[in-house]
């Protein structure tokens, strides 16, 4: 019951959705339709999910006196507060499809306040981040290393006016030489060949890894035996 | 700019310095951020996908007149009762929650799991798969009413032999020796170029970011003029 209905399902639907490909007509051309909004409302659920499960993750730290839990009190209220103004919906109505950028809506002013700006600042530290490891990692060491440097170089370069600048004195019959030439062509061939062989990788593993998962090959999402 | 808008603008300065006060080291003021995002974006999610696919795809769908006049879109029709199973699923996933019960949850996740397999495995099949392949066959010698278009040619060359030296360095059934070894060489090598731009565009947009927040501070800077 608890492992082989779970394999039974999975079967009967992924058969069924691969099928509805050879089967032009009703119900199966609309069903992938009215799944995929069955899809969305799961989806709802499992924000619903997410937030349960931080509440009973913090409210369990707080209770066994955990160190920060003068911060987990800050968690627990950011996330009460936001879902009492959204749901709430206070300071006026938010959009029926969700748009909340009414002026005067106080669900707009946290996210003005809160969330877009930490959310963009965590980002933007990533720039230091990534500074300071390509610092250390972008050496020439070998043929490798040194192609990828050139590359970042000059993808870097070739969007900025610098790079134009820096190349532009170069005459037409050297135009191969010049930073915006190179950038797109990088763009354009190599990277192109790289990511498309990456996509093609991808698309074998998915492909293959659904079989397993409708064949019942894969089990790994039933858990162990505790869950 | 509102009494409101300078609070919600200080409130924002205040956080983007505190997320920025970790670059220092780990610290109160960016514990302090860092758990207040985390609660405030789950419920962010939260409240939006509760108000843009729950009330509207499913409640509304059941139970239509009771947002007549708060949905527009749900005025005068008929309820769909086949939204009761994603209701249904949705309250088995929910179950995760209790520990006794958690066990039915798979079946709801069985279900979105049988879906997706379903449907990727055909969607990757012709999107990604068959796609990229019909897109690597492109002529490598291309003739131009001018004549032979060298660089065009050579171009074309990098892009279909690379995209094989590429495949080659994946292929692991054959040991990676001699000319195989050499293919797979150079196909590390297309890959390093396709790394490198990735990189070098993932610093370009966290760059960006880095501009904006700047700028964003330099906002917020101005309107300590405008208080005093």
């Amino acid at each position: 019951m608890k492992k082989r209905v779970p394999l039974i399902i999975i079967f009967c639907v992924g058969t069924l959705f691969v099928l509805a490909i050879f089967l032009p007509f009703p119900p199966f051309p609309a069903m992938e339709g009215e799944v995929s909004v069955w899809f969305d409302i799961l989806k709802g659920f499992a924000f619903v999910l997410g937030g349960g499960n931080l509440i009973r993750v913090t409210a369990d730290k707080i209770r066994k006196g955990h160190p920060d839990r003068f911060y987990l009190w800050v968690t627990l209220v950011g996330f009460f507060g936001m879902l009492v103004v959204g749901l709430l919906q206070l300071g006026g109505p938010i959009a029926p499809g969700g748009d909340f950028t009414t002026e005067g809506l106080w669900f707009r002013r946290i996210y003005d306040g809160i969330f877009a700006p930490c959310m963009a600042a965590i980002f933007s530290t990533l720039a230091f981040f990534v500074s300071s490891a390509a610092y250390r990692a972008f050496r020439a060491k070998n043929r490798e290393a040194t192609i990828l440097l050139i590359a970042a170089f000059v993808i870097l370069l070739g969007r900025t006016p610098l790079g134009n600048s820096l190349t532009a004195w170069l005459p037409d019959f050297l135009n191969f030489l010049k930073i915006p030439w190179l950038f797109e062509k990088i763009l354009m061939y190599p990277n192109t060949a790289g990511q498309r062989a990456i996509l093609i990788g991808i698309a074998l593993g998915i492909i293959s890894n659904s079989l397993r998962l409708i064949l019942g090959v894969e089990r790994s999402y039933l858990g162990g035996e505790r869950s | 700019m509102t009494m409101w808008d300078m609070i919600v603008l200080w409130i924002g300065g205040a956080m983007t310095l505190m997320i920025f006060s970790f670059l220092y080291k780990d610290n109160p003021f960016y514990k302090f951020a860092e758990h207040l995002f985390v609660g405030v974006s789950a419920a962010f999610w939260m409240v939006k996908a509760i108000q843009t696919t729950m009330i509207p795809n499913m409640w509304a769908a059941i139970w239509p007149k009771s947002v007549t006049g708060i949905l527009h879109a749900a005025q005068h029709t008929e309820p769909n009762y086949v939204r009761l199973i994603p209701l249904g699923l949705g309250l088995l996933l929910l179950s995760r929650l209790m520990p006794r019960i958690a066990w039915l949850s798979r079946w709801a996740m069985a279900v979105l799991i049988g879906f997706t397999s379903g449907t990727y495995l055909v969607r990757y099949l012709q999107s990604d798969f068959i796609a990229q392949i019909r897109s690597t066959l492109i002529p490598l010698v291309v003739v131009t009413p001018q004549g032979l278009d060298v660089i065009q040619s050579l171009l074309n060359c990098v892009l279909v032999f690379g995209v094989l030296c590429a495949l080659m360095y994946f292929f692991f059934s054959l040991e990676h020796r001699g000319v195989v070894g050499g293919i797979s060489r150079a196909g590390i090598w297309v890959l390093m170029v396709a790394f490198g731009a990735s990189f070098g565009y993932t610093v370009m947009a966290r760059i960006s970011l880095l501009i904006g927040r700047i700028d964003y501070l330099g906002e917020w800077l101005q309107s300590f003029g405008k208080i005093l």
